[in-house]
């Protein structure tokens, strides 16, 4: 079954096209990596599949709900980590996730015995007590994804999830990105190219608000006849240049 | 109720800002013992500095600090990705408002008893009207909360520093908290009574000073406006949300 049924998509600001009769399908469990220069649509695509843009055109099917006419269960199975660190600052490391696993419609006992789990996956038992806005940068980020794996969602989206953090902290994160892997289903943005060669199962490469190729990371650098994905990547947008 | 959730956090990011505290509940009750005590000092401002008459105005003005507080937190919210988060969780624009909204009507409220045990304690005569008046401070907070949701549905955070101020002038202004808005006539007073203030000042006079039925007359416009305020910042909010 498709986790994400993408039928012709397309979001027009004025004059821009930034996302053109977008077509792809994911499958469930699959963790696909979007790739694209800036601009190349893979932020408006995100916000358009997680409710927040509403289409110009087309739909999107994500576990078989419209985003059009059925927004609301959408937001039920879905989650975001978006690329700037979307915490509440003033409220504790627990306060955060407990705050979310509520939201989502989690029982008081849920969300305390779910949000245990979060911070001893990602480390942050010990700063649990402490406000958001006192951790660093790094430990934010991994807030960040905690906040989007609490509530157990059936699609994940990863925007740029590693951004900022350390050789070490990417490394750990991709560990925990990988463990996920089959669980749910997970679109990754990414602008580390080995990310998305590490983690993801198959790869999209916009440009222009198009998909310029999809395929595992060996299919596209295959079809490009260069050994890494960068080269791969830059191939298509270079050939989009000429 | 997972809009509960929501309050909860709201309520606990404004309790935690200490300065927040410190203006919205301090502020209030430093006018009230400054002016009490320049009423003793000005002669001939009796009337006007008199505590039936000056009370009700602090009470309002301690309100606007209200609208900031909900101003604040949503531009804050908004400049952020906190919000953007929540904008794909499964709270509705209904849940957003009632979050936004409903830690403030007991903080107002509060705000208020304090503001009128603070002139008990300067010297204001203890009666039944005194509740009476702080249950129809309830609509006038339900308008300043309104206006604070449509501030910061409107505004960024920068322009919540700039605009803010200029409320509070606003209302302390327009609103004749601190002089009689008939002294100066004219255009100036028909500005001050079309506008929402001054009737919320003097609908919380009427009831101190036992005036039942000039009451009526300024609930309405409180109402009026509030309801009206109300739907706009929905509309607003829904907006924002849609992107």
């Amino acid at each position: 079954m498709n986790g994400i049924a993408i039928n012709d998509l397309t979001k027009k600001f004025k004059k821009r096209t930034a996302v053109d009769t977008l077509r792809l399908f994911v499958k469930e469990g699959e963790l696909f990596g979007l790739l694209g220069t800036n601009g190349a649509g893979k932020t408006t695509t995100i916000k358009m599949l997680s409710c927040l843009l509403e289409p110009t055109s087309g739909d999107a099917l994500l576990m078989g709900n419209s985003i059009i006419n059925d927004p609301q269960s959408v937001k039920r199975i879905i989650n975001v980590s978006p690329q700037e660190t979307a915490v509440a600052k003033k409220i504790s490391v627990r306060e955060n996730l407990e705050l979310i696993s509520r939201i989502y419609g989690d029982s008081r006992q849920e969300a305390t015995k779910k949000t245990d789990e979060m911070l001893s996956l990602f480390g942050l038992t010990k700063r649990a007590k402490d406000k958001a806005d006192s951790l660093s940068g790094g430990m934010q980020r991994k807030l960040n994804i905690a906040m989007g794996l609490i509530t157990n969602p059936e699609i994940l989206f990863l925007d740029e999830p590693t951004l900022g953090l350390d050789v070490r902290a990417r490394r750990n994160l991709w560990k925990t990105i990988n463990g996920l892997k089959g669980k749910m289903t997970i679109i990754l943005t990414t602008h580390y190219l080995e990310e998305a060669d590490s983690l993801a199962d198959r790869i999209g490469i916009m440009h222009h608000g198009k998909m310029q190729v999809v395929g595992t990371p060996e299919e596209i650098k295959k079809e490009t006849g260069e050994n890494s994905l960068e080269d791969a990547f830059l191939s298509f947008e270079d050939e989009e240049e000429d | 109720m997972i809009a509960t959730a929501f309050a909860e956090r709201n309520l606990k990011e404004i309790l935690r800002d200490r300065l927040n505290m410190l203006f919205g509940f301090g502020l209030p009750v430093v006018m009230l013992i400054l002016l009490s005590l320049m009423q003793k000092k000005l002669i001939g401002t009796e009337g006007i500095f008199s505590l039936e008459n000056f009370v009700p105005g602090v009470a309002v003005f301690g309100l606007t600090f209200i609208s900031l507080f909900a101003g604040v937190l949503i531009s804050n919210d908004r400049d952020s990705s906190f919000l953007t988060r929540l904008f794909t969780s499964p709270l509705t624009g209904f849940d957003y408002i009632i979050g936004y909204s409903y830690p403030l009507l007991p903080m107002s409220i509060v705000q208020s008893v304090i503001c009128f045990l603070t002139a008990v304690f300067l010297g204001l005569s203890i009666s039944i009207n005194i509740l009476l008046a702080i249950v129809t401070l309830i609509p006038v907070a339900f308008l300043f909360i309104s206006i604070g949701l449509m501030m910061g549905s409107l505004f960024s955070v920068k322009q919540m520093n700039g605009v803010g101020p200029i409320f509070i002038n606003v209302v302390l202004w327009l609103g004749g908290i601190v002089f009689p808005v008939e002294k100066i006539g004219g255009t100036f007073q028909m500005i001050c009574n079309a506008l929402p203030f001054i009737h919320s000042v003097d609908l919380a006079r009427a009831a101190l000073n036992g005036n039942y039925s000039a009451i009526f007359p300024h609930l309405l416009w409180v109402i009026g406006y509030a309801v009206i305020i109300f739907i706009l910042a929905v509309i607003l909010f829904k907006k924002k949300m849609k992107g």
